[in-house]
């Protein structure tokens, strides 16, 4: 019996989509069943971030609506036989699927998947509805940020109104050199705000716009330190302890001048 | 911000001096308005705390049920349950028991 994973956080350009993309990725290769649901019907985006948008056919819709059997709308990723997705559609507008519709797709998905990992849209209305609804647990990305941090708590309450309890936290995009230099909020800021648990925490990373660029997830990339975040999660999900990463090998060339000079200690 | 204080600001940070931080700038902002968005309370709620009340109210005096009202207020930096309770007459003892 599958385990179904919302990703959500309120506020729009966090990093759901790439969390999904790339905790789902990590997931099938170390050999779970893996299906990734778009929610964000309207405004799809997880299969351009997969690469996957060329071999769509039928969407969510298309399966709630009964026009397609479920299987005919999977898309099977070719490089990871365990990774699949089902895409949001693109021309209907969020009310196309209701709350109860995705509690019986995602029961349905549970007998043949280990996790069914759904990418939740912006905002608060129905779209963030549907998405929660089949969930048995959630993930609250966020990047440190006050606009981010606020809306996280904000669905951090509509979550746990939803009976959704116990959200585990994604601190993305974190900038270790800026935290240092004071100018950014740090893990132990963030986690004090908010008073969740902590599930990892993902480097700001140019390599991610590389991958989205070609459609691979930055798991893929073992040289990437947003990658190694991502992974480390997925093995947190699946129950392993894995510590943080220590940032502090990122060091800008600057810092480790400034510190060689003296001026730091 | 100007040229100059650009260039105070990098000085003063290559020697270790920090000044504003303008992350304690944002926990700060970030405390008050969270204050702000957890004070809004469901409707529901409210209703429900003002008839359990009411109920421990009516125990002492009697109160005008209809002219009640329980509001939070809240200003810059804090939130207050504030209830307004007409009374209408105060027993000579109080019925405990009624409770």
């Amino acid at each position: 019996m599958g385990e179904v994973i919302v990703i959500t956080s309120g506020k729009g350009g966090v990093g759901k989509t790439t969390t999904t993309a790339n905790i789902g990725t990590a997931l099938a290769s170390m050999d779970q069943k893996v299906v990734l649901i778009d929610t964000d019907i309207g405004l799809r985006n997880l299969d351009v971030i997969l690469g996957l948008e060329n071999r769509i056919v039928y969407d969510l819709v298309d399966v709630t609506h009964g026009n397609c059997r479920l299987k005919q709308a999977l898309i099977r990723d070719k490089r990871f036989e365990n990774l699949t997705l089902l895409p949001a559609a693109q021309t209907k507008d969020k009310t196309s699927v209701t709350p109860e519709q995705m509690k019986t797709l995602c029961e349905q998905l549970k007998q043949e998947f280990d996790y069914i990992i759904i990418d939740c849209p912006a905002g608060i209305e129905q779209g963030f509805r549907n998405a929660i609804a089949g969930a048995d647990k959630a993930l609250v990305v966020a990047t440190p940020e006050v606009a981010s941090v606020r809306d996280a708590d904000r669905i951090i309450g509509l979550l746990e109104a939803a009976e959704l309890r116990n959200p585990r936290l994604i601190i993305n995009r974190l900038r270790p050199v800026m935290v240092k230099q004071g100018d950014m909020m740090d893990i132990n800021d963030i986690i004090d705000i908010l008073a969740i648990e902590l599930l990892g925490v993902v480097p700001e990373d140019e390599m991610i716009l590389v991958s989205t660029n070609k459609g691979e997830p930055v798991v893929l990339d073992l040289n990437s330190l947003a990658g190694q975040a991502y992974r480390n999660i997925a093995k947190r999900i699946i129950g392993e302890d894995v510590p943080l990463i220590t940032m502090e090998a990122q060091d800008s060339f600057f810092e480790k001048f400034k510190k060689i000079l003296g001026f730091k200690r | 911000m100007s040229k100059g204080g650009g260039i105070m600001d990098l000085f003063s940070k290559i020697m270790g001096k920090e000044t504003s931080s303008s992350k304690n700038i944002a926990k700060e902002r970030l405390r008050l308005v969270l204050v702000h968005d957890r004070s809004s309370v469901s409707p529901e709620l409210l209703e429900n705390l003002k008839e359990d009340i009411l109920k421990v109210i009516s125990g002492y005096m009697d109160i005008d049920r209809k002219g009640t009202e329980v509001t939070l207020n809240s200003d810059e930096k804090s939130v207050a349950l504030v209830a307004s309770i007409p009374v209408i007459k105060i027993n000579r003892v109080a019925s405990r028991n009624a409770l």
